[in-house]
């Protein structure tokens, strides 16, 4: 049985396949980029009506940049469209789950480990631009040159955590449910599938939270060094 | 006993073992986690949101050890690399 979507193949022309994961990321994109523009096509400011669907967007950006502003004081508007989109991507694909035929693209290691490359990447990049190479790569030393690999391995393995958190649980969810299809068909899947929003949910907000920490920890050396 | 056999009852041994034992420790830790932030919501009923938000984090990651044990679990009984070089080998095992 199919555990994650990489393993249905929907086309295949030569030797290219086009797996499900790629197909549902495709489509995640395309509601979310669609959704915005159509939301944002004629913006108004504060003193004319606005409509719903702009007010509902302003509140969004307004809470995921108000809860990015209690890990990180200072870079709410600096980091809110990398940590927002996460947030916004993982969630979308894993709520989207309750519609039949679904497979969530963060069901597949491919997609889970993708994005924790990406946060393995922005948090040195983020270091670097705030507080220069030679400031940055310092700090990897800082405690004592013996922790040098330590740092390294945990860097490391916080990144795969992350990849792997997010594969699992959402992985699991999906599984669950088809097993549970074949056990006891009627109440016990749906309550299942209701558990497995839910998680679906935390699972986002852990993840762009997790990723702000991270960032924010590499970018707040230079008020260590300034007192 | 053949080494198909003993590959298919190890791997399913495994897997239950892998999950049994790899549970426990998580559910303490949560148990206790959760314990502690009900105390310091007692004790501090207005940081009550900051309390949450911290405990669902740690929850999470905490969670993400009896993860690693279910992915192992599932890669054992339904993607198990082994088991599939064994009937590719010899199929119908």
């Amino acid at each position: 049985m199919p555990i994650t979507p990489d393993q249905i193949v929907l086309w295949h022309w030569g030797f290219v396949q086009l797996n499900a994961t790629i197909v549902f990321t495709w489509i995640v994109m395309l509601l979310l980029t669609l959704g915005s523009w159509l939301i944002t096509r004629r913006l108004n400011s504060s003193d004319e009506p606005r409509s719903r669907w702009q007010s509902g967007l302003e509140a969004g950006v307004e809470l995921i940049r108000s809860q990015i502003r209690e890990i990180c004081p200072a870079g709410s508007d600096t980091y809110l469209p990398f940590a927002g989109t996460l947030f916004l991507f993982i969630a979308v694909a894993n709520v989207l789950d309750i519609v039949p035929g679904w497979h969530p693209p963060t069901g597949s290691l491919s997609t889970t480990a993708a994005l924790a490359i990406s946060v393995g990447v922005a948090v040195p990049t983020f270091g670097v631009l705030r507080q220069g190479w030679k400031r940055y790569l310092e700090h990897y030393l800082r405690p004592s040159w013996i922790i040098l690999p330590f740092h390294l391995m945990s860097e490391t393995t916080r990144n795969l955590a992350l990849a792997v958190r997010l594969f699992g649980n959402i992985m699991s969810g999906s599984m669950i449910a088809g097993i549970l299809l074949a056990i006891a068909p009627l109440f016990v899947p749906v309550l299942m599938q209701a558990l497995g929003l839910l998680i679906g949910l935390i699972q986002a907000y852990i993840f762009a939270v997790l990723a702000m920490v991270y960032i924010s920890a590499a970018v707040q050396r230079e008020q260590e060094g300034a007192q | 006993m053949d080494n198909v056999s003993v590959i298919a009852i190890v791997s399913i041994a495994a897997a239950a073992v892998c999950m049994a034992i790899g549970s426990v420790g998580p559910a303490i830790s949560e148990g206790r986690a959760v314990a502690q932030a009900l105390g310091s919501i007692a004790q501090q009923p207005d940081e009550a949101a900051t309390i949450s938000r911290t405990l669902f984090i740690g929850l999470a990651m905490i969670e993400s050890i009896a993860i690693y044990c279910f992915v192992i679990s599932i890669i054992l009984i339904f993607a198990n690399p082994f088991w599939n070089h064994m009937v590719a080998v010899k199929p119908g095992g």
